[in-house]
């Protein structure tokens, strides 16, 4: 009869209404999941929550240098597996002011019998100081590739922003060096 | 026209657009779009992945009886681990919830069927595909998944042994299962309520899987986007988690547990629901609070989403994330303390007799508060620094997943095996069954507190001697709880083959509309909907 | 209460009792430890905080409960009341909570700003966590060393052993003991840089109440300052493979003038053992010597991936029984993969944890064990040639 198939129309499209919400929604989450990833990277560009610093260079843009605070900047490397390197820092730790440009050499020589192709990946503790932390020119930006037996010194050009948070006096720059000469397309 | 001939030709129109000719042995098993059909499925399939994640943990228990390695290598044990959670989570737990929402939701809003019976039918049977490729790799050259039921990056993608993609495979046909039960489960609540039955008017059980499938829609398809990640970083060259190409693993932890703490809670609301039915009708008393525990519930949901990293305090977080974290996850133990308290108050100067069902309820009111305080204590960061990753944990999950989602899906099924078969079940050997494993269960988990205030890590094959003595006695536990659940077994296939006949409605303290029904329940239900006041 | 249900009763106490009282539970540790630190009793305090008021809270709810299941049951004729909701009940439920949970929030915030307050260290360490052991470098100091579980194989192994346990004697530190502890000075501030060099592992020592995880590619930092010299044990707390529950830490907190005549110590050690590798390169071992030092190298560093019976556990750890790299393969290649492992897998080089005798030993039993047979003999020249450098 045309009232009971009426109300079966209607409880179906109705139906139609919300299933084609929920499956929007599904998509939006999933969509949400890879999105989470870029976001990720902002929230931890803007908060330096895991230590990442920029990546490429930045310009120096400090008012000047304080003078009234000492900053330690350590600085330590570490070799990923399988990357048969010597990789160090010429000095360890150095004393900056917040605004005082530095410029540090870290020492590298391919050791193995081939050529193989490096990236330093930098990490900074603790986390909050990694936004603070300007790297005007790195080796990190780029591979580096060294020939069998080749050792190289590089450069690292950096400042500390003069807000960082008064309770740090410490900051640890950290380098990993991987093997990518598998990952790049020669 | 009267109203009794509008819905006389509301059948007709039911009956003539559709076969009404039940089909008989596996044709029916398979192609049935039956919610009652499908909600057995479930139940059943739910019981068979909980003896078989049961034995994994009986031959972890085994190796753990004693000091040194005396059964498995240290890889299989990583493998045990690994697919008895899997298996747990997915196969036992949320299969089995899914069931009781099957058979239970449309009689209880007074519909007669789910909104979209076909799509039902391939929610359930895609999930013992699933669950076959997850067990097959056990018998692929490198073995199982063994990187633990959390499948941390970057130890699941470059480090792996082989079996990623057929963890990942399995994982996504569960997640499609899981979404499209889902659906299914909120546009029935939505649209197919019986007319007069408002939101405020459906019994707490609907609540809780209304609002459990909106927390599914909405994190499922994450877990989906993170195993994809984890393929495509571990075979083709992406580099989400690996530093090596400018990603975090860390990223990996907060995109599963930002899926994985809302999961928790799928499979802790429809318990409170269950629960939330059973304690009324054995105290003979209302629900202590209808609304608030629907706000409370709501609130569960919603401060779910929030809370995610605080299963990640020892990854370096910086202060303020821990303070965020550690403070809104505090904030949980109110809504759940009000639930609680909700439960307590129905109890008090009720009619209290202690059927099995009561008796699973209330073991379920006490063990999972007591699982909920050691995971206010877990919520405290400092403190965390030292149970984190150790038997203190397993402890806490075991107590609110075990003693707590576990009994009550026991509860549930003796409350509802007199509607589901007619019959009432062996009330002296159900007995036995709750407190054999009231029992053997806190021999079992209780110790394990201990093990992880002394300092035993988690997901160890071997360890050193001062964990011996608790270790031995949680194994014996272990062993008497999974030989308890045969008792079940036992019990329902009594029930299903016969016993008492059972009345429409054998629990005089209950309510609800499928007590209005027949026991056994007709195969169709409902077909005219119930005028609801 | 009826006669069965006393019967009950009586057994379960008597289980009970029994269970507790037996003197293998005088060594068992049912609580958190108080630590050797400020930081680690503060911790102890905040756990005895948060199970007290558990505790109360218990109480007074199962209490309620107990009290209802006694006297509201219906088999005593009890009524049931008819009340269903409050408000001002739900209030006041709401609103104790959360002044009890403000209650702990305070304490453990103050806490938790000590914790993670690292500056003004006087030491600096950084930790490396790698399948399956932990590497330690002293900034400033070039002293740096691997510590590997030095609990023998023979005696966790117990698959073909029996079943009660006598097996073979489990040693008082079984699993918790290394090689080469870490050693730091007492009552001094010392720093920890933590990270990994392949998966994510969890550096924690109980008694400090320090537990970071080792992120690959990111560094962690966590301090402690230690009272009382002695020594003190913990385990890997992230699950990172096969191994995972075999990489324990074991850290030894040295008085201040103890620890500075090991650190002397420690770079005397550097400078011999810089030198014993100078020696090895004009010396020449014989079959038997290199098969010798071979075998004991490689059950100790080789056999956990690669079996003592070289069959490995493919395909993440190859055999290298009748395996091409260690037959018919160059053996300045071989050389290359264990001086310097292979990337992309979980070979990792043991060129600076091995002596360039330990490495020619053991690619020298490699070769020819398990019916490989090469022949070859491998000198530490060798090595030093192939390695690099």
């Amino acid at each position: 009869m045309s009232e009971g198939t009426e109300q079966e129309v209607i409880k179906q499209q109705n139906n139609s209404k919300v299933i084609k919400k929920l499956v929007l929604v599904v998509f939006a989450m999933f969509g949400f999941g890879f999105a989470l990833v870029p976001l990720y990277d902002v929230f931890c560009d803007i908060t330096g929550l895991n230590g990442k610093t920029n990546s490429s260079g930045v310009a120096y843009a400090a008012d000047g240098i304080d003078t009234s605070r000492t900053i330690k900047v350590q600085f330590i490397t570490r070799m990923a597996k399988g990357i048969p390197w010597q990789f160090e820092p010429v000095t360890n730790e150095i004393s900056v002011h917040p605004g005082e440009m530095k410029f540090v050499n870290f020492y590298a020589k391919n050791k193995s019998h081939r050529d193989i192709i490096g990236q330093a990946v930098p990490s900074v503790s603790p986390g909050i100081a990694a936004g603070y932390f300007q790297k005007i020119e790195c080796f990190c930006f780029t591979q580096q590739p060294l020939k069998a037996g080749e050792e190289v010194e590089m450069g690292l050009q950096f400042y500390v922003d003069l807000d960082l948070p008064s309770e740090i006096t410490t900051l640890t720059l950290s380098y990993t060096l991987y093997d990518i000469s598998g990952k790049v397309d020669s | 026209m009267t109203t009794e001939t509008i819905n006389e030709s509301l059948d007709d129109v039911h009956n003539d657009d559709h076969h009404d000719h039940k089909m008989t042995g596996i044709k029916r098993w398979l192609y049935t779009t039956n919610h009652k059909d499908i909600g057995t499925l479930y139940l059943w399939f739910s019981f068979i992945m909980l003896l078989t994640g049961g034995a994994l943990a009986m031959v972890i228990r085994a190796e753990l009886f004693q000091p040194g390695l005396q059964i498995v290598e240290p890889d299989f044990f990583n493998q045990l681990t690994t697919v008895h959670g899997l298996i747990m989570v997915f196969g036992a737990i949320m299969p089995a919830f899914t069931g009781f929402a099957n058979w239970m939701i449309p009689m209880m809003i007074g519909a007669p069927d789910m909104a979209l019976p076909r799509m039902n039918n391939w929610s359930f049977w895609i999930l013992p595909f699933a669950f076959a490729i997850l067990l097959g790799s056990f018998f692929m050259e490198s073995g199982a998944p063994n990187f633990g039921w959390t499948f941390y990056a970057p130890l699941s993608t470059t480090y792996s042994n082989g079996s990623t993609a057929f963890f990942v495979f399995a994982v996504h046909i569960m997640g499609i299962s899981s979404i499209m039960g889902a659906i299914n489960i909120v546009v029935t609540i939505m649209n197919l309520r019986a007319p007069g039955m408002t939101y405020m008017k459906m019994p707490l059980f609907v609540w809780t899987f209304f609002i459990t499938g909106y927390l599914l829609i909405a994190v499922m398809p994450v877990l989906a986007g993170v195993v994809t990640m984890l393929l495509t970083d571990t075979y083709f060259g992406t580099s989400f988690f690996d530093a090596a190409g400018g990603g975090d693993p860390v990223m990996f932890q907060h995109i599963f547990w930002f899926f994985g703490h809302p999961e928790v809670y799928i499979m802790i609301l429809p318990a409170f629901g269950i629960v939330s039915t059973i304690i009324p009708a054995f105290s003979r008393k209302k629900l202590f609070g209808y609304s608030s525990m629907v706000y409370a519930t709501s609130s569960i949901a919603l401060l779910s989403f929030i809370v995610w990293a605080h299963h990640m305090f020892t990854t370096g977080m910086p202060l303020f994330g821990e303070l965020f974290f550690m403070y809104c996850t505090m904030l949980i133990a109110v809504p759940t303390g009000v639930k609680v308290f909700n439960w307590v108050a129905t109890m008090w100067r009720g009619s209290l007799t202690f059927e099995t069902p009561m008796l699973f309820s209330i073991a379920f009111v006490i063990l999972f508060t007591i699982g909920g305080f050691s995971g206010l204590m877990l919520a405290l960061t400092p403190v965390d620094f030292q149970y984190h990753d150790t038997y203190f944990v397993v402890a806490h999950f075991h107590y609110v997943l075990v003693t707590g989602s576990l009994f009550s899906i026991y509860a549930g099924a003796y409350f509802w095996l007199p509607k589901w078969t007619g019959h009432m079940y062996n009330e002296s050997l159900a007995k036995w069954h709750f407190w054999c494993s009231l029992i053997s269960v806190n021999l079992l988990f209780f110790p394990m507190h201990f093990l992880g205030l002394a300092g035993m890590p988690r997901r160890i094959p071997d360890y050193a001697l001062q964990f011996a003595d608790f270790n031995k006695w949680v194994s014996i536990g272990g062993f008497a709880f999974g030989l308890s659940q045969l008792i079940f077994l036992a019990v329902v296939i009594k029930c299903i083959k016969g016993g008492d006949k059972a009345p429409a409605k054998p629990w005089d303290g209950a309510e609800g509309l499928e007590w209005t029904v027949a026991s056994p329940a007709p195969y169709h239900t409902f077909s005219t909907p119930p005028k609801v006041d | 209460m009826s006669r069965g249900n006393q019967g009950w009763l009586m057994g379960g106490w008597l289980f009970f009792t029994g269970l507790l009282s037996s003197s293998a539970w005088a060594d068992t540790q049912l609580n958190l430890t108080k630590g050797v630190t400020a930081v680690s009793r503060e911790v102890y305090d905040l756990h005895m905080l948060a199970l007290y008021i558990c505790t109360a809270i218990g109480v007074v709810v199962f209490g309620a409960m107990f009290w209802s299941m006694a006297f509201h049951r219906k088999s005593k004729g009890a009524k049931a009341a008819d009340f269903h909701e409050s408000t001002k009940v739900e209030i006041l439920w709401t609103a104790i909570p959360i002044v009890i949970l403000i209650a702990m929030a305070v304490p453990a915030t103050s806490t938790l700003i000590d914790m993670e307050n690292n500056d003004n260290s006087e030491v600096t360490i950084q930790i490396t966590g790698s399948q399956w052991k932990w590497h330690y470098k002293y900034f400033d100091q070039g002293i740096e060393y691997y510590s590997v579980l030095s609990t023998p194989r023979e005696e966790y192994e117990n698959q073909n052993g029996s079943f009660s346990g006598n097996g073979n004697a489990k040693n008082e530190n079984y699993l918790l003991e290394v090689d080469k502890p870490l050693v730091i000075p007492a009552n001094k501030k010392v720093r920890f840089l933590i990270t990994s060099d392949d998966v994510i592992h969890s550096w924690w020592v109980p008694a400090f109440a320090v537990k970071q995880d080792a992120n690959p590619g990111f560094i962690n930092e966590a301090w402690t300052n230690v009272d009382e010299p002695g020594v003190y044990r913990g385990q890997c707390a992230e699950l990172c493979g096969k191994d995972h529950g075999f990489m324990p830490i074991v850290v030894e907190v040295k008085s201040s003038d103890d620890y500075d005549a090991w650190l002397n110590e420690q770079h005397a050690m550097t400078a011999k053992a810089a030198d014993a590798e100078k020696e090895s390169l004009s010396a020449s071992m014989n079959k038997d010597e290199l098969m010798q030092l071979g075998e004991t190298t490689y059950m100790a560093y080789c056999a956990a991936c690669h079996q003592p019976t070289g069959l490995g556990l493919p395909p993440a750890f190859p055999a290298l029984k009748g395996s091409p790299v260690a037959t018919t393969g160059s053996v300045a290649e071989h050389i290359d993969i264990v001086f310097n492992g292979r990337a992309g897998t979980g070979m990792q080089g043991y060129g600076k944890q091995l002596s360039l005798k330990e490495i020619a030993a053991v690619v020298t039993y490699e070769r020819n064990a398990w019916g490989n047979d090469t022949g070859d003999l491998v000198q530490s020249s060798d090595v030093k040639a192939a390695g690099g450098e």
